[in-house]
């Protein structure tokens, strides 16, 4: 939204809808960047997202909806998005609907800068293809890869590699 | 043959049965789960074993005797799950859809311990089978192994009976599953290992499937109650562990391949750990995985995969359309 958009008095009901959303986890101080995770009732990913504590080193942090009933996801800051594979070994389906949801909408997928996904190596060439298809589809870098939840090593590798993967990024 | 000469109790059946609505979901991941697993159903007969047999006949010896008792070992734990493991999850389900995914589970078990038999029957003669079959049962650490986990099946803990489920799922194969990923790694048996990835997949779901139910039957306890569950499930998975490495060292020290097996038992028992919801357990620089193995998980094209006559773990099963009368307008 630009900031013209944002004097208009009676803003029309769509704009209303697709302003920024708030951080699940808010960054303490300046946010140097976001991450956008999905995470499904299993909740893989959201445990290894809440191990990382990115909100410490300045990372806002936003969860994509995993029902269609909740409001939508609007990101409009540099992120990076972590993802699990679905499918159980279908590459077609790794991607989930979600997350799908979430970057068909031009105006999110604008400010996508990476991605990171998990997977298991029991799913074979599956293994993480969510994070080849959207690599592929976003023409971004796929930053990292890792099992299930991870483990203290991924959590370790993650944390520090986002701040420095921001600090690389054009300043906002 | 005599039948695995453990005594059993009988198993708990469900108590009532109301007609299953697929329409009215309790929770969503009964379905996607069923999808999964009902899209990725697969039969032995699919992937050309045969074509192993000239691999097979320049194998050592050695080699035979390791791959039929890795191969019994495996058949003998997926018999479990089959009759015994999925079945007695049942009565614990906490919706009908739950007690579907495990009929399905149970009957895929079936199928992965038949597998093994039409492997060996393909392979191997009618004397080789049974000396391997006779040596499952005089094996100390695979008799408590089962002896184990059927215990559990058995008990009245349900939230036990998924742990135990779970760490047979995602870990205790592995020490098997080890052998044909290895050999393949060395352009051996390739075909037989296909169905071994098919079974990997299968038992990944189940597996994942297992712990996630696991996770929301214990978010309903006291803090107490799930602590003493993480206990018990570190303590099972540590007396596992213990006698997985016996049975390792049982055998695969004539082979040199020891140390490399219990790095994939320690990765493979933080991924168990995992699907339960647990932190991991075992370090990363006791969880080096060989790279070869790792890479032979995943089906490439450096296998001979016969597109016309052979499926594998890649294959694609042909989609039907249906036809309209336009198609047969010439």
């Amino acid at each position: 939204m630009t900031p013209n958009d944002a004097a208009v008095a009676v803003a029309p009901a769509d704009h209303a809808e697709s302003a920024a959303s708030t951080p699940e986890f808010a960054a303490t101080g300046a946010p140097i960047g976001a991450l956008v995770y999905f995470s499904s009732a299993s909740e893989n990913t959201a445990r290894f997202v809440a191990g990382c504590r990115f909100q410490d080193e300045g990372i806002n942090v936003y969860r994509v909806p995993l029902k269609a009933s909740e409001p939508a996801l609007n990101v409009r800051e540099p992120y990076v998005i972590m993802v699990p594979t679905y499918g159980g070994g279908v590459i077609k389906k790794a991607v989930p609907i979600q997350v799908k949801r979430f970057l068909n909408d031009p105006e999110n997928r604008a400010w996508i800068r990476g991605v990171i996904a998990s997977g298991n190596t029991n799913f074979g060439e599956a293994y993480c293809a969510a994070g080849d298809i959207i690599s592929a589809k976003c023409h971004v870098p796929f930053l990292y890869k890792f099992e299930l939840m991870g483990t203290p090593e991924d959590t370790a590798a993650v944390k520090n590699g986002l701040v420095q993967f921001f600090g690389t990024l054009e300043p906002r | 043959m005599p039948p695995i000469s453990i005594p059993r109790k009988p198993l708990k059946l469900i108590d009532r049965v109301s007609a299953i609505n697929w329409n009215r979901l309790e929770d969503e991941k009964d379905l996607e789960v069923w999808d999964r697993l009902t899209g990725n159903f697969w039969l032995p007969e699919k992937v050309p074993v045969s074509n192993d047999i000239p691999s097979w006949q320049q194998m050592s010896e050695e080699e035979h005797t390791l791959t039929m008792r890795v191969f019994t070992g495996l058949t003998l734990l997926d018999t479990i799950q089959g009759t015994v493991g999925a079945v007695s999850l049942i009565p614990d389900a906490l919706t009908p859809h739950e007690e579907a995914v495990y009929t399905n589970i149970a009957f895929m078990e079936s199928v992965h311990a038949k597998s093994y038999s039409s492997i060996f029957s393909t392979l191997c003669s009618t004397e080789q089978i049974d000396a391997a079959f006779d040596w499952s049962e005089q094996n100390e650490f695979l008799q408590k192994k089962a002896e184990i986990v059927l215990d559990y099946y058995e008990g009245d803990n349900p939230y036990k009976r998924k742990v135990a489920s779970t760490l047979l799922e995602s870990f205790l194969f592995y020490s098997g599953f080890y052998l044909p990923m290895y050999f393949s790694a060395h352009a051996k048996l390739t075909n037989t290992a296909d169905v071994i990835r098919l079974i990997i997949r299968d038992e990944a779901v189940h597996g994942y499937y297992i712990g996630y139910k696991y996770q929301k039957g214990i978010a309903q306890l006291t803090d107490a109650e799930r602590a003493d569950l993480q206990d018990y499930t570190y303590d099972l998975l540590n007396e596992l562990y213990d006698n997985e490495v016996g049975y390792t060292e049982s055998l695969y020290s004539g082979v040199g391949l020891v140390e490399d097996v219990e790095k994939f038992l320690h990765y493979n028992a933080n991924k168990a750990l995992m699907n339960l919801g647990y932190p991991a357990l075992f370090p990363a620089e006791i969880c080096d995985v060989n790279p070869a193995i790792l890479a032979a998980l995943s089906p490439n094209a450096d296998e001979n995969h016969d597109f016309f006559s052979g499926s594998g773990s890649s294959y694609v099963m042909g989609k039907a359309e249906e036809t309209d009368d336009d198609d047969w307008d010439f």
